[in-house]
């Protein structure tokens, strides 16, 4: 989806129906009073030979309708502001070149929130609309050519890049829009304030509340008679990179889980994520044992372990799973830290997953983004696609969390899994497996709660790996880590299309607002620095807008199986390309048959029949009670026929 | 295929499936009752020989575990019977082929026959040999692995022998089980019995005049139809009946006895058509060449485009060796080679250059549309023989322009029309005769043409009335040597082999079943499978009338012209004005519609024009289609190709998730629609048409828990499958990455610079 377009339509607080992505990319842009009109009257397009379906002009604002419609409303060259968004600079005559329909002569517009090009040559109208945050990078492409043009390049987080070009400025003391652009797209290194600290839409929830840590242990069934919830880490003192609550077997004293911590990287002790309703085997999450080159070992880890594995009665055997390839973790032992030998670890199996770095990861992705982007080269697509290795790194995700699934599931053996530090590759895989062993995470509510949980709870370094407001794009730190989860989960979703709750538009949303910086939900490393920065009181979470408008982000098709364990098949066979994500900037790749709104008239006419059917009930009640002569039905034909538009 | 999927064996619970008895147990156990172990015989159907005590292994591991049992060759298959007692659900199996079950191959579904060490085992090599163990690829993609090693070693010689002798050697067409089948039974759809059911509700043979001409009066043609043919009088080679330009001359039918004859497929609403024909060697006087091209301008403005096909898309040999490469993916004899195969997944597709053809078919057949549509002209695909890729290229223009086509019945009749009517040599393609000198004439375009629909059904679902599981059923039914709608080369020969082997007088040919009486091999239930249950029927006023359709037709099909201001068209088309200089004159050129030609490379920017103008549009399921051809558009038919192999079967999920939620929804919706008219409220809708099937499409899915079906259904029941999940082998075998960016794979996760080596 445009990103843009969520956000503003975020920010005007639009009431008429939003269409998900997948549906969006369906809907009429004819004009604003058109949609309204639809949205109001129950459209049953099944049944219509004219199925609603159109486009717009502008490839970016394909899938976006509203930002289109919206813009036909209010001919305006400038954005429908949000609450404290405030225009920073605005150019005229600025050249979009867009790599798939050319240059665009329009108007661009910087804010403290976004960037903003319209085009009013074309009709409808061209607009572009992006937040800043999804800007990586600004760069001067050249120098000023013969005709006196001048042209910047925008590398985005979101797989395009933008090309503009204007006019050498005659007043050389003036700053040129660009040179304001690059200062306002990285706040943080400007010193000044993420646009998230300042938006003030009130919505009707308060997203910060998705997810009270005790409430998800509690619906968990903990504490139990082996698992006790602790307190040590109240104050982030036994590890600052770990949440407030943290549950621990019941036998290990505070005393002892401090002196664990001591032996685990970061301090980040071997903890529950998650408990099988039935078996009680566990899954645990921790980082890698500070073993070195000496082959260190701790009694009190050990037992620890031990006593982990214990909690389980149904299986005498733990397996400790190393997300890490064993090259990797060996390697690791230079640096102090190593992983736990078998010999040390009694009735411990240890696993490597082979699952690469984050460096790893964000050279692939920069593969991606040149294979799909801007256009697909139309021979050896397969070839150049396996040459990025993205999808290779997926499988090995998603197999690594099959394999921990598995284990719990059909072993009834606890598990214990870790990386380096435990939360890159270590939130992938736990928060995989309890998508796939636990309904609960599939659902709208849940997956936000295993987010919150696994990913930013547990210290997840969304800052770090993002960049938020950061010039520095060629960090090291930055890396693709949450969008392969986010990915596989889309996977998932492919494979186990009516056991998910939620849509694609809803991940992709996440996955916009991950960089948008608009809410403050994937703004920080840790929970302390949450805290610290008051975040929950200073900024909007994404899971307020979101839930505002669960209708946008639910599947029509979700059927709730309970206790339906999903083992996705992790055959290259079976896992593609998310089209809709990656290559969704290209005109060509928009979906053509968007499934889900065919779903979705099919539940509304399914509501409408069986409104209808109620209301004749009710008629008839009353005329048999009345014994009036009316000819029956005649009323409800008044209202409105199934066919309401052309 | 219960159990040769059924990998059960490894992993499942139900030991009862595996034995684990030593041969020798099993002799003793199992001779007395050797004899009752046969399948229950078709009509005509007669055993050739068997052999007990036959081991087929289960498919999913090299344990070498299997059931014993008896394998028989008969006139129609190879057939497997288990000593296992068949489990109850095994009888209940839902998808049932009526003709051929689980264990049995049809012998003209008989790909290959491997030996020991996987050795090609062809015909008339084997002497007093025979293999230990014997390994049968189908043409359907299922894999059967056999242990002789148990059996007599008289028993054995005799069904390996039996088996290459009936599958891999020559016979004539008359051995092919259709004929002793069809003598047998009284089959009720034959031709005479049911013409008028036919006639009404049934698939149009085109095998009549008036089939073609209510074709061409559906489509406002303005052609001749030729009935002169009827008793193969010009040519054998030629349909019984078909179309020609209105300009052709009698004469020009006979003097050419049809050679070079452009034969009318389709018109546009705009007045152009669509027309098809054999190439004609360039020695021939180009006279008729010019005669024909002439009288086809004339069917519409005098404008003309050609195309040679044997130019522009791949040959049949191309296709042949392609699929060949390609079905190889999918011919698993065991799991370890799957997931070992499975990272270069990718790059194999690529290579092998299958999906490529499917696009380049696609490709062709937009630019065909485009010139009918948009610029509203003829068009005459030729290629040598006429009867291959024309019949794919003009079949999938139609199912692009004309909704009808996209019906259940349409689509039949659509492939009556163009590929039995239309003379495409089922018989040589299929190469079902084993024959030495049809080797070369092999090739599986049918297939192909089932591919591009599948394409096409992919991306526009709800257009079609058929569904997924209908296409891979047919493509499956090429190899069921019953049906008359695959068994020849064309009509004359068609004709001339049911008269020769009629049991009666030479006035009733053999009735044999086309594969369109879906009832010969499905029970009403399953064939329930068949339709898509997200299709809606065009509202009643179009139905009814094409009169009262043509203007909504117009208005929805045809661009604005504004899209298309831009480059006048450059086609790969030759361009013919230069040849109709020559014949028509200066005096006449001026009236045509012709563009300046234009190089080839354009092509391609030009069909990208014409799809993303089209694209803009709001998309109209009864209106004109478009295929997006881009790399990832272009996909797997999973449902096909992966359908056997047990370690990508999703439990509980793939399309029969949605498609039984949507079932459900659709029967709700019935259900309250029925009460509604019990209220006496009539509603308008046009819903009605396409609900009866829903409700039983529902009940067949809903009678199983969906959460039990797989990604294979309705093919594989998922019985004997064990939860567990499927886990990759040799998961970081290449560990390409460290090839790729060693330095990056050993730094750590904090990205400081310092790197570990």
């Amino acid at each position: 989806m445009e990103n843009t377009g969520s956000i503003d339509s975020l920010g005007s607080k639009r009431s008429s129906s939003r269409q998900p992505s997948v549906d969006s990319l369906s809907s009429t842009s004819t004009s604003r009073s058109d949609r309204s009109a639809h949205a109001a009257k129950p459209t049953f397009a099944m049944s219509s030979d004219n199925v609603s379906i159109s486009t717009d002009f502008s490839p970016e604002l394909r899938g976006r309708p509203k930002a289109v419609a919206k813009v036909l409303r209010d001919s305006k060259e400038e954005p429908q502001l949000l609450p404290k968004e405030s225009v920073q600079d605005m150019a005229k005559d600025v050249t979009y070149i867009c790599p798939y329909i050319g240059a665009l002569r329009g108007t661009l517009t910087v804010t403290n929130y976004r960037l903003f090009f319209k085009c009013m040559d074309r009709e409808p109208a061209f607009v572009l609309d992006l937040p800043l945050g999804v800007v990586s990078r600004v760069e001067k492409i050249g120098g000023a050519s013969s005709r006196g043009d001048v042209s910047y390049g925008l590398v985005c987080k979101d797989i395009r890049n933008l090309r503009f070009a204007h006019k050498q400025m005659e007043d050389s003391l003036r700053k040129s829009i660009f040179e304001i652009l690059m200062k306002c797209a990285f706040p943080v290194s400007n010193g000044l304030t993420i646009f998230a600290f300042e938006y003030g839409q009130v919505y009707p929830e308060n997203g910060w509340k998705v997810y009270d840590a005790q409430a998800e242990y509690k619906r968990q069934g903990l504490p139990n008679e082996s698992w006790r919830i602790t307190k040590v880490n109240d104050h982030y003192e036994l590890c600052d990179t770990y949440p407030s609550t943290l549950v621990v077997p019941v036998n290990i004293p505070d005393e002892e889980l401090k002196r664990v911590a001591a032996f685990r990287a970061k301090g980040r002790i071997p903890v529950l994520s998650w408990i099988h309703p039935e078996s009680q085997a566990t899954v645990i999450r921790c980082s890698q044992p500070m073993v070195g080159v000496n082959g260190k070992r701790s009694k009190d880890d050990e037992k620890y372990l031990q006593t982990i594995m214990d909690a389980n009665a149904q299986s005498h055997k733990l397996f400790i799973f190393d997300a890490r390839p064993s090259v990797n973790a060996a390697a690791n032992k230079m640096k102090g830290g190593g992983y736990e030998s078998e010999d040390a670890y009694q009735n411990a199996e240890l696993v490597f997953l082979d699952i690469h770095n984050i460096h790893v990861m964000r050279e692939s992705l920069r593969k991606l983004k040149e294979v799909v982007y801007p256009n697909i080269e139309e021979s050896h697509w397969f070839s150049n696609l396996e040459s990025t290795h993205w999808l290779e790194h997926i499988k090995l995700i998603l197999a690594g969390a099959l394999r921990i699934a598995d284990k719990v599931e059909s072993g009834k053996t606890s598990v214990v899994v870790h990386c380096s530090d435990g939360w890159d590759r270590t939130a992938q895989l736990t928060s995989l497996a309890m998508v796939m062993l636990d309904g609960h995470y599939r659902t709208i509510r849940g997956f936000q709660v295993l987010l919150e949980k696994e990913w930013l709870s547990f210290g997840h370094r969304f800052q770090l790996r993002i960049g938020h407001g950061d010039k520095n794009h060629t960090d090291a730190d930055r890396s693709p880590v949450f969008l392969q989860f986010i990915d596989c989960v889309w996977q998932m979703t492919r494979q186990f299309p009516a056991a998910f709750e939620f849509n694609e538009y809803f991940l992709i949303t996440i996955l916009d607002h991950l960089y948008s910086c608009l809410f403050g939900t994937f703004m920080c490393n840790s929970e302390q620095q949450r805290v610290k920065e008051e975040l929950p009181k200073k900024t909007v979470s994404l899971w307020a807008y979101i839930n505002s408008q669960p209708e946008e982000f639910t599947n029509p098709l979700y059927v709730n199986y309970s206790n339906h364990v999903l083992f996705p098949v992790v055959s290259m066979r079976h896992l593609e390309l998310w089209v809709g994500y990656y290559i969704r900037w290209n005109p060509r790749m928009r979906p053509q048959e968007p499934v889900h709104q065919r779903y979705k008239e099919l539940l509304a006419k399914r509501a409408e029949l069986q409104k209808r059917v109620e209301e004749l009930q009710r008629e008839v009640t009353n005329r048999s009670a009345s014994s009036s002569s009316e000819r029956a039905g005649s009323p409800t034909r008044s209202i409105t026929p199934v066919q309401t538009f052309v | 295929m219960l159990s040769s999927l059924g990998s059960a064996g490894g992993k499942s619970a139900k030991p009862s499936f595996v034995s684990y008895v030593t041969p020798e147990e099993i002799k003793s156990e199992k001779e007395p009752s050797r004899k009752e172990k046969h399948p229950d015989l078709l009509p005509g159907e007669v055993v050739f020989c068997s052999a007990s005590t036959v081991l087929k292994y289960t498919q999913d591991d090299l344990s070498q575990r299997g059931v014993f049992g008896v394998l028989l060759c008969t006139n129609f298959r190879v057939s497997f019977v288990s000593d296992e007692a068949p489990t109850e659900e095994m009888v209940r199996t839902l998808f049932k082929n009526k003709l051929y079950g689980e264990n049995d191959i049809p012998l003209s579904c008989v790909d290959n026959i491997y030996g020991d060490k996987r050795k090609l085992i062809t015909g008339g090599l084997v002497k007093n040999k025979y293999p230990s163990k014997m390994i049968i690829h189908c043409k359907d993609l299922r894999v059967f692995q056999f242990s002789l090693s148990f059996s007599k070693e008289e028993d054995a010689k005799k069904i390996f022998q039996g088996i290459v002798h009936h599958c891999l050697e020559p016979k004539s067409l008359r051995c092919l089980f259709a004929f002793s089948y069809c003598e047998n039974t009284s089959y009720p759809g034959s031709y005479s019995y049911c013409r008028e059911h036919l006639r009404k509700k049934q698939t149009v043979m085109f095998d009549s005049v008036e089939d073609w001409t209510q074709d061409m009066k559906r489509t406002k043609g303005n052609c001749r139809v030729v009935s002169e043919n009827s008793n193969f009088e010009l040519s054998p080679k030629l349909p019984q009946y078909f179309i020609v330009p209105k300009n052709v001359s009698d004469e020009d039918l006979t003097k050419y006895q049809g050679k070079g004859l452009p034969m009318w497929c389709w018109s546009h609403h705009s007045g152009c058509a669509l027309f098809k024909t054999a190439s004609i060697p360039l020695v021939q006087e180009d006279n008729v060449c010019c005669r024909m091209l002439t009288a086809v301008a004339h069917n519409h403005l005098y404008s003309v485009k050609t195309e040679d096909l044997s130019d522009t898309l791949p040959t049949v040999q191309d296709i042949l060796l392609s699929y060949n490469r390609f079905k190889q993916f999918f011919l698993i004899d065991n799991t370890t080679e799957f997931w070992m195969s499975d990272m270069k997944w990718f790059s194999s597709l690529d290579n092998c250059g299958w999906l490529d053809i499917i696009r380049q078919c696609l490709q062709k057949a937009v630019e065909v549309v485009e010139s009918l549509e948009k610029e509203n002209t003829n068009v005459l695909i030729m290629e040598e023989g006429g009867s291959d890729l024309c019949c794919v290229v003009s079949s999938l223009v139609q199912l692009m322009l004309d909704p009808y086509y996209r019906t259940l019945l349409g689509f039949q009749s659509l492939v009556q029309k163009e590929w039995v009517a239309g003379g495409h040599a089922f018989l040589d393609r299929s190469n079902h005769l084993h024959l030495k000198d049809k080797v070369e004439s092999q090739s599986p375009v049918f297939l192909l043409f089932l591919e591009c629909v599948w394409q096409l059904q992919q991306q526009h679902g709800p257009a079609f009335q058929f569904s997924e599981t209908y296409l891979t059923v047919l493509s499956d039914s090429i190899h069921v040597p019953v049906f008359t709608t695959f068994l020849f080369n064309n009509d004359g020969h068609r004709d001339s082999l049911l008269r020769a082997e009629s049991p009666h007088t030479q006035r009733s040919p053999l009735n044999c079943p086309t594969v369109w009486d879906w009832s010969v091999q499905f029970d009403c239930k399953a064939q329930d499978l068949f339709t898509n249950p997200l299709y809606t029927e065009k509202p009643k006023q179009d139905t009814s009338v094409r009169k009262s359709y043509r203007p909504r037709h117009l208005r929805q099909l045809s661009l604005p012209s504004s899209a298309f201001k831009t480059p006048p068209k450059k086609g790969f088309f030759k361009d013919e004005a230069d040849n109709l200089k020559k014949i028509l004159g200066v005096k006449r050129l001026s009236r045509w519609m012709l563009s300046p030609s234009s190089d080839s490379p354009q092509t391609s920017s030009s069909v990208r024009e014409f799809y993303e103008a089209w694209q803009t549009k709001p998309l109209d399921y009864h209106g004109l289609l478009l295929p997006c051809l881009d790399g990832p558009s272009i996909r797997v038919w999973m449902q096909r190709y992966l359908r056997w192999i047990h370690d990508v079967q999703i439990l509980g999920g793939g399309p029969v998730a949605m498609l039984s939620k949507v079932s459900e929804i659709l029967g709700e919706v019935q259900e309250l629609q029925r009460q509604l008219d019990r209220h006496g409220c009539t509603l308008t809708s046009n819903h009605k048409g396409a609900r009866p099937r829903a409700k039983t499409a529902a009940a067949v899915i809903a009678a199983r828990s969906s959460v039990r079906l797989s990604s294979s259904f309705p093919f594989v029941t998922s019985r004997n499958w064990s939860f567990k999940p499927a886990i990759p082998t040799s998961l970081l075998q290449s560990l390409m990455v460290t090839g790729m960016a060693g330095n990056l794979a050993d730094r750590e996760d904090d990205g400081g610079p310092e790197s570990l080596v």
